[in-house]
């Protein structure tokens, strides 16, 4: 009992719960999870089939239809703005006002956060450093490649030290000399922070990752370390990937399965 | 408090990041000229007076501050920006007001753009200038009240042009609901008191006193309820819309 209270106490973002519909369709069917600080949790699944959502919902944008979520014990609906304060958010595509410039756009991130003077400038230059940025700090956003313009939203996700970082694709559209960046600075971060990563990378998962959760259709199919989800794999076979276990946990919807044959 | 400032800093910069803000003050400078001395008939009447370009700004408005507005929540919502900015530690609120506010801020650097006109009539003659001071002051609550409108408009869609239509759609009634045409045709069909319910929520009725110099209680009243009223609107809709 003590344990568990522990573990509750010290769980820096906690789900409970979460369900989400749109019209007669359930994105999100009941997710619960604690992530701890030091905890990187990877986030995986097929398409469609929660991931976002469920994001959306832990940084407080999407409204859950049942269940809760608190960021550093702080619930996200009823005090969304004392919630938000420890959150670093990277929102699916990277959005990022286009018409600004980079260093524009983290000054207006850094106002956002209260950060101002010294305190912004200090903060705004230890964002760019990590994510490398430096080069690029005047160029409109708009005119970027994918890759930085990812970059850029690491750089407000991170600008402001949060406690927890809730990241929707990190590494989407970076080169592997990027990606292996973004995951070092990931690898960096995590020692007093709750990270949460979506991907559909699975390299991901051993790359960074110290935990790993496989949602379809709304709902966790599997949950633990990379070496408990290999286990998941069908025979059990030495050697089994994690491409076999996530293929094994999330069977295709009848509709996609039936298009392949 | 800073937030919202933050955000009427943002947006007001944005404005004039983009060529389009200076291509609309040419094109409301223009219209506005073209409006006092042509169709108003300003040397014409031979009165030293801004009347002309006061009456003929509700309609430049309606088509001018849409403009304005649409963008606000309509781009948000188009490039994604939105779950950013309702994910940073601000509520609904300080952003509605922050981005009113500029649009604000934009009508006030257009309008002072016409301040030459007022340099005109006093240099033809010698106005009230208390009652243009109070003329201007009428505009801004006016068009303030359009683009309370159009951000709500503009939280509706994810389409600027969509957001354009309805923003002007719903001025429209507002500026003419106060007019004979359409007060009278109420008459035939609905009690007085309904006819004069719906004068009192016009543009025209309230406008016209502040185009006199005259500030009164009620066009106060309306401005700020309308404003307040579209403004709540706004924060209704983006709460309800952001999730689409």
């Amino acid at each position: 009992m003590i344990r568990f209270l522990k573990d509750r106490m010290s769980a820096l973002l906690e789900l409970n719960n979460l369900v989400k519909r749109f019209q007669s369709f359930t994105a999100v069917n009941g997710i619960s999870l604690d992530v701890p600080a030091g905890e990187v949790l990877g986030f995986l699944g097929p398409n469609g089939a929660g991931k976002s959502t469920t994001m959306k919902m832990a940084a407080g944008f999407l409204t859950p239809d049942d269940g809760s979520a608190r960021i550093c014990g702080v619930d996200v609906a009823s005090e969304p703005e004392k919630a938000r304060l420890n959150l670093g958010y990277l929102p699916e595509g990277a959005p990022a006002y286009g018409e600004m410039s980079v260093a524009g756009f983290l000054k207006f991130c850094a106002k956002m956060r209260n950060l101002s003077g010294a305190e912004a400038g200090d903060a705004i230059a230890r964002a760019v450093e990590r994510t490398e940025l430096g080069a690029v700090l005047e160029q409109p956003i708009e005119t970027m490649s994918k890759g930085f313009k990812r970059r850029v939203g690491l750089a407000q996700a991170i600008l402001h030290e949060p406690r927890v970082l809730i990241l929707d694709e990190p590494t989407d559209g970076l080169d592997p000399n990027q990606k292996h960046q973004v995951r070092q600075l990931i690898r960096d971060m995590a020692a007093d922070r709750a990270i949460v990563i979506s991907t559909h990378i699975l390299e991901e998962v051993d790359a960074v990752c110290s935990r790993a959760v496989i949602i379809d259709r709304g709902t966790v199919v599997a949950d633990g370390t990379a070496a408990e989800l290999r286990k998941l794999a069908p025979g059990k076979a030495k050697g089994a990937s994690l491409e076999d276990a996530f293929r094994h946990v999330t069977a295709p919807a009848s509709g996609e399965g039936e298009a392949h044959v | 408090m800073s937030r919202t400032m933050a955000i009427f800093q943002r947006e007001l910069s944005g404005y004039f990041n983009t060529p389009i803000a200076y291509v609309f003050l040419i094109i409301f400078v223009m219209l506005a000229g073209l409006f006092t001395f042509y169709i108003g008939n300003l040397y014409e009447r031979g009165v030293a007076d801004l009347l002309p370009y006061f009456t003929y700004l509700p309609w430049l408005f309606l088509i001018l501050v849409p403009a304005i507005s649409m963008r606000l929540w309509s781009e948000e919502r188009r490039s994604g920006t939105i779950e950013l900015l309702m994910t940073m530690p601000v509520s609904v609120w300080q952003a509605v007001i922050g981005k009113w506010l500029a649009g604000s801020a934009f009508v006030a650097v257009a309008l002072a753009c016409t301040i030459p006109l007022w340099l005109t009539v006093n240099y033809l003659g010698s106005p009230d200038n208390g009652v243009i001071a109070v003329s201007y002051l009428g505009a801004l609550a006016l068009a303030s009240v359009f683009l309370a409108i159009g951000s709500c408009m503009s939280a509706l869609t994810s389409n600027q042009v969509i957001a354009f239509v309805l923003a002007v759609s719903a001025g429209f009634v507002f500026v003419t609901s106060g007019t004979p045409i359409v007060l009278d045709g109420v008459r035939t069909v609905a009690p007085e008191a309904i006819a004069a319910g719906i004068a009192s929520l016009s543009v025209l009725t309230h406008y016209e006193g502040l185009t006199r110099g005259l500030i009164d209680v009620p066009a106060v009243v309306w401005v700020v309820s309308m404003t307040a009223f579209w403004l709540f609107a706004t924060t209704v809709a983006v709460e309800l819309k952001k999730a689409g």
